[in-house]
């Protein structure tokens, strides 16, 4: 019978709940992660935690290219997830591990990405407590797609989206675009020479020292995902019934990451991020939460961008270099490269 | 900062004031310029260039924009390609142009092959590695793109890539603007000339404009100090009561243009008749694709349904590409038209004039 067991890449055989699966997860999976017990074949992870307000999160990868510079779908995976929980301050704590694995993946490369989670979630000092592997047709996904949910045990302060309220300060914790941009140049294979790199990156950290600084005063937090700039600061005038006014040359951006977006056609406030977040902070406070966070290696280039405003409530304005104002709006879709 | 500012050169802020100034100063009479092309829409609205200008300065977008002036039988034929399996390669924004059988957006989550190119030259690679499938490239775009679609042609001619076609739809912006100045509802005093498309023809291309009609003009380049440039140069113009092609774009654009591009344009393609949404069909206003190449022409190849006839039901995008109506006088307009779903093509592409209006001037609209 022919197993597949020396073939290096995935087939159907390994998601078939048998021997091949065992032996992927024994030897490829398990040792690779963080947070493994006796348990980690049980059904449900049972886990003790101390907090009594937990924060829950669920989120589902997909990228193309599967390795881009900066990072791969792996990092991302834990990364997302992680800053989902610390943007509502909460320490991140479990994680849990769903693939959806295309047939005919390359072993090595499904090897990397379990590599990459594993070093993402140690360094973030979190646990894989639990986790599903399912392989899929060919045609039937993208090589990978990853799903991770997270536990995280909040303090004395959560953050919410709609708590941002007039005269706060927007801040953002540094450069834009650049994950957006690295992983398109790399798709498209664009000869664009310049060193983009993805920023991903776990923001628990940094956002504990925000909270530390500050306590209460950080109103908002959200981390600048898909939509980039402007789908959060959409969504935080949408949900806290506030305007908002930024200022297009506060916004910090690599030369090399607007030259792209020029080049390209898109619009650099639209584009994704995956280690930068945006905060609503109380004006009073703003300073001792920007020191803090240009003291942490992850917020070194944070800056204020605008500010919260109580006319145009649910709309955002932009500031123009000329000194002339205008609508940042929410991004329609597909970010899609212009002709001319 | 360093002379920059948010990566604008102090230097250009200050020209723009400066000029916004002398503008003021002139006091022109009430005045309409149109600017023709679709990337100077976008960035008037993207810097609020609007807000800079005295009330009695109007600007109106024209159909430069090659997405929004493609007719519904291009779209139809594009859809219908897609629907029998060639791979469409296309530039990004013609993707969710709704057509009277949906989009090639709606078309790929049916099942089609849509990819999208940053350059035409990757359609040829897409067709050698896909050497049993047929390609089909689309040929949308005025002067800036076509030269480089005809060299695709000539290179794939040149590798005989029979798998490869081009859907060629191209158009021509100065037949274009000679049709809006004849039309006895204009009301256009002067035209921003693109940018782009005048690197390739030239500043000559537009001088019957301003001999035969008395129309100003100015050829301007893409930063917000350059468009400034060339509405001063215009307000000049009316002001001494003249018109002639004034080149606010001398680091790109010269006298005769590119005229490499010209020949390689000439070289694959044939002047010929072309319908234009909102405007009809104008004369010699497109290109086609010429007998030398014609092995090469997708309209050669499929055996398609003839174009489904639509109600444009509340959409005015031909009175808006005709400069006739502004987008926010559509009753559509961002109600049952928004860039999220659009039923006309100005709503579509990021140089739509609704698009740019609605994205960037929401407000004021």
């Amino acid at each position: 019978m022919n197993t597949g067991k020396n073939s290096e890449t995935i087939n159907l055989g390994h998601g078939s709940g048998g021997a091949m699966m065992q032996e992927l997860i024994a030897q490829e999976l398990l040792p690779a992660l963080p947070g493994q017990s006796p348990q980690a074949l049980e059904d449900a992870a049972t886990i003790s935690i101390a907090a009594d307000r937990l924060a829950f999160t669920t989120d589902s990868f997909t990228v193309q290219p599967l390795v881009f510079p900066g990072g791969d779908i792996g990092t991302l995976a834990v990364h997302g997830t992680i800053n989902d929980l610390a943007m509502r301050g909460a320490t991140p704590r479990f994680l849990s591990l769903g693939l959806i694995i295309e047939e005919g993946l390359a072993l090595a490369l499904l090897r990397q990405i379990i590599k990459s989670i594993g070093a993402a979630a140690r360094e973030a000092d979190v646990n894989i407590v639990t986790g599903d592997t399912k392989v899929v047709g060919h045609g039937s996904a993208d090589g990978i797609f990853i799903n991770t949910a997270g536990i995280g045990e909040c303090g004395a302060h959560v953050p919410s989206v709609t708590a941002a309220q007039p005269g706060d300060k927007a801040l953002v914790s540094g450069t834009l675009g650049d994950h957006g941009i690295a992983v398109m140049v790399a798709r498209e294979a664009l000869e664009i020479s310049a060193d983009l790199r993805s920023d991903t990156a776990a923001l628990h950290t940094l956002v504990a020292a925000m909270l530390e600084a500050s306590g209460e005063a950080v109103h908002t937090l959200r981390d600048l995902t898909r939509g980039g700039l402007a789908a959060a600061l959409n969504e935080i005038a949408a949900s806290s019934g506030v305007g908002v006014l930024a200022e297009a040359t506060a916004i910090p951006m690599r030369p090399e990451v607007g030259s792209a977006c020029e080049i390209l056609g898109l619009s650099p406030y639209a584009v994704a991020n995956e280690g930068k977040l945006l905060a609503m902070v109380d004006a009073a406070a703003a300073d001792e939460v920007l020191q803090a966070m240009q003291s942490h290696p992850l917020g070194r280039d944070a800056c204020v961008i605008g500010e919260v405003i109580s006319e145009s409530p649910g709309m955002v304005q932009l500031q123009t270099p000329i000194g002339t104002r205008r609508v940042l709006e929410l991004p329609a879709g597909e970010l899609l490269p212009r002709i001319c | 900062m360093g002379g920059t500012r948010g990566g604008f050169l102090v230097s250009v802020i200050a020209r723009c004031q400066e000029l916004a100034q002398l503008i003021a100063e002139a006091d022109p009479p009430p005045l309409t310029i149109m600017e023709v092309c679709g990337t100077h829409s976008h960035e008037i609205a993207r810097y609020g260039l609007a807000q800079l200008l005295p009330d009695q300065v109007r600007l109106i977008s024209g159909p430069g924009c090659p997405v929004c002036v493609t007719a519904d039988a291009d779209l139809d034929a594009i859809v219908q390609i897609a629907q029998q399996g060639a791979i469409i390669a296309t530039f990004g924004d013609m993707v969710r142009v709704p057509g009277p059988r949906g989009s090639l957006a709606d078309a790929r989550a049916a099942g089609a092959d849509v990819r999208v190119l940053y350059s035409p030259m990757q359609s040829l690679e897409v067709a050698r590695q896909n050497p049993d499938r047929e390609v089909v490239l689309l040929g949308i775009g005025f002067e800036t793109t076509a030269p480089s679609i005809a060299v695709t042609i000539s290179d794939a001619a040149g590798e005989d890539l029979k798998s490869f076609s081009v859907h060629c739809a191209h158009k021509l912006i100065p037949p274009a603007m000679a049709a809006l100045v004849v039309d006895p509802e204009c009301r256009i005093d002067a035209f921003l000339c693109p940018g782009h498309v005048s690197t390739i023809i030239g500043t000559q291309a537009y001088d019957f404009l301003a001999e035969d009609y008395g129309i100003a003009c100015a050829v301007a380049g893409f930063g917000p100090s350059d468009i400034m440039e060339a509405i001063y140069a215009i307000v000049g113009q009316i002001k001494g009561a003249t018109s002639y092609v004034h080149n606010a774009y001398t680091r790109a654009v010269q006298v005769l243009g590119n005229t490499v591009a010209q020949a390689q344009m000439a070289a694959v393609f044939e002047v010929a008749d072309a319908e234009w949404r909102g405007l009809g069909t104008i004369p010699a206003s497109g290109l086609r694709i010429g007998d030398e190449y014609t092995v090469f022409d997708a309209r050669n190849r499929y055996e398609l349904e003839p174009p489904i006839e639509r109600d444009p039901g509340p959409c005015i995008c031909g009175d808006v590409l005709q400069g006739k109506a502004l987008p926010t006088d559509c009753p559509a307009f961002g109600s049952a038209c928004t860039p999220q779903s659009p039923i006309g093509p100005c709503m579509v592409s990021s140089e739509g004039s609704c698009a740019a209006v609605f994205k960037y001037q929401r407000q004021q609209g």
